[in-house]
């Protein structure tokens, strides 16, 4: 267990390491930072001094050590647009957006679960029909246009909820629920399958010929093991989620990392890009590895292997 | 047709779905009441021809420019399919190239590419999508290539753990005890024994591709103006929600229509090729 924890964190730290070469290499996308970062109609002196004092005369990889060594101390320079220090503005900016994938992913499950467990227990069935055209319109659903037709009916027409910003509960509904559906979508398909196999398994017939109710049989032998692959498929989804956490933000205007990132996009804010594609994709890499390691102590069977 | 249809009622109707939709964006010229391009603010803000204030002259209504809704829905079809097949085509090629020498080869090449995958997957893709088509420029060819970034380690990953199998099989050593060249043994031996897995994932890429570059265009980064595209259609629409719904309504259900249809096919083609799965689902 112990080797293969510490076999993971290698991996990841790799793939950090990774992931700070690509969050580099995009400021030089486009060209010559110097050019991009100083107003239109800078003369070539200007330039030059520019180039000189930010280091970019210096050979690419002398620049990404300095990158690097920066980063680690959380260091992604001032953006351009605040003149503050990228990384708190990012900091600032992350509890708004894991509030709102963290609600998504939470009512994903919420949904998905009885309704795979259902679609199993009753396969073939009305539910079971009903089950898998909810999943296959969700997976196939633009999340977008779900949170434009959600404000147009629950907040333009019916004045119920909120159209944007961050407050109480009612404001984090459509945007979760939209991030949410594709998602849920995965994870019903998922346990209906998952649950389909485990009530066919020898235990679970063990139990049933035990004369156990079959709820009982469902709830406490079946699911819990249908659970295990969910864990994995939630974490590996993450990116995804946070992906959606960007569109959707933007969208209601949620005060997130997403529509703060899409804003410094737009607005060619290099310093604040590459802080927040640095982290998270930091925060992907670091989730997946919990993950790993969650999955490897619920599941005895590959503790042991 | 038919037999597969009976075989897979859900291939059947994927089949079909994406054959309308593929036929609509070829005949899109023959198939528009007007140039989708067209403005003419003496009609803008048309309701849909059901409407009292509609007319069958602009069936599906009109944006704030007075454009055709139904045309720009029709013609947006196009650059939809376009990207998608497109960059799952490219996307293919170097992940299956890429799994495939993974898989074969083994040892520290598969270790390269396989870390190169998960560093790739470890991108929120569509941040990645964003900033790269920002700092690039949001033209076609930019937008396949990014797409084509943010689909290869799908193909990668699987191919790669085919190929693993694969290698181990009685017709590959023999090929190998023959002295057959590893290029050769990768292209003739494996590469026609992955194709259909491949052709499953191609289809569920196509489908998520769709849905990633209208959300690119939703945000202003899809192929730029005036072409007509869903994902800017629907961001048009979004400042007209409360006046002009239809203008937001359309292009959505144009692409949950045809992403449905792609995936009905792709879950249809999987449910064929794995009858393990079959039985299961």
């Amino acid at each position: 267990m112990r080797t293969y924890v510490a076999r993971r964190l290698a991996a990841a730290v790799l793939v950090i390491l990774g992931v700070s070469v690509v969050s580099f290499v995009l400021t030089f996308l486009t060209g010559d930072p110097a050019e991009i970062m100083l107003p239109p109609g800078a003369t070539a002196a200007q330039i030059a001094k520019f180039r000189a004092e930010w280091g970019y005369d210096d050979p690419l990889f002398v620049q990404y050590w300095r990158f690097l060594k920066r980063a680690v101390h959380g260091d992604f320079g001032n953006s351009l647009r605040h003149g503050q220090p990228s990384l708190p503005l990012i900091a600032a900016r992350l509890p708004a957006t894991f509030q709102l994938t963290v609600t998504a992913m939470l009512l994903a499950i919420a949904l998905a679960v009885p309704l795979g467990v259902l679609a199993a227990t009753r396969r073939g069935g009305p539910m079971d029909l009903l089950a898998m055209a909810v999943a296959l319109v969700g997976q196939s659903v633009p999340n977008f246009w779900l949170a434009i037709m959600m404000i147009l009916l629950f907040a333009v027409s019916w004045g119920l909820l909120p159209t944007s910003g961050r407050g109480g509960v009612a404001h984090v509904v459509m945007p979760a629920a939209a991030i949410a559906i594709n998602l849920m979508a995965l994870l019903t398909r998922l346990v209906r399958s998952t649950m389909i196999e485990m009530l066919s398994e020898d235990y679970v017939r063990t139990a049933r010929a035990k004369g156990l109710r079959e709820l009982f049989v469902t709830s406490r032998h079946a699911l819990p093991n249908a659970l295990i692959p969910l864990v994995t498929v939630v974490g590996l989804q993450f990116g995804y989620i946070l992906g959606g956490a960007v569109v959707i933000e933007t969208i209601f205007t949620w005060p997130g990392v997403g529509l703060f990132t899409i804003q410094a996009i737009l607005n060619r804010d290099y310093p604040v890009v590459q802080a927040s594609v640095f982290i998270l994709a930091t925060a992907v890499v670091l989730i997946n590895l919990m993950v790993d390691v969650l999955y490897v102590w619920l599941d005895p069977r590959i503790r042991v292997t | 047709m038919r037999s597969l249809a009976r075989r897979s009622p859900l291939t059947g109707v994927g089949t079909l779905v994406v054959g309308l939709v593929i036929l609509t964006a070829l005949a899109a010229p023959l198939l528009a009441t007007t140039d989708p391009i067209d403005q003419d603010l003496a009609v803008a803000l048309k309701p849909p021809f059901w409407s009292h204030e509609g007319s069958l002259e602009h069936p599906l209504g009109t944006d704030h420019l007075g454009r055709d809704v139904y045309s720009r829905v029709i013609y947006g079809a196009r650059i939809s399919l376009v990207i998608s097949v497109l960059a799952a085509f490219l996307g293919a090629v170097v992940g299956v190239a890429a799994g495939l020498v993974a898989g074969y080869l083994g040892g520290r090449v598969d270790t390269l590419i396989m870390r190169l995958a998960d560093l790739n997957l470890a991108f929120p893709l569509i941040l990645l999508a964003l900033a790269v088509v920002a700092l690039l420029g949001a033209n076609l060819k930019n937008l396949i290539v990014v797409m084509a970034i943010t689909t290869w380690m799908i193909y990668a990953r699987v191919v790669r753990g085919l190929s693993l199998g694969l290698r181990e099989r009685e017709f590959v050593q023999a090929a190998r005890a023959l002295g057959a060249h590893d290029a050769r043994i990768i292209a003739r031996h494996l590469l026609p024994n992955v194709l259909a897995p491949v052709m499953v994932v191609w289809t569920l890429e196509v489908a998520r591709i769709i849905l990633m570059e209208s959300a690119l265009s939703f945000l202003g980064l899809g192929v730029p103006p005036p072409t007509p595209t869903w994902g800017r259609m629907l961001a048009e629409g979004r400042d007209y929600l409360t006046v002009a719904g239809w203008i937001a309504v359309f292009p959505g259900l144009a692409i949950l229509f045809t992403v449905l249809g792609i995936n009905f096919l792709g879950d249809g083609l999987r449910d064929l090729l794995d009858p393990r799965l079959r039985r299961q689902t």
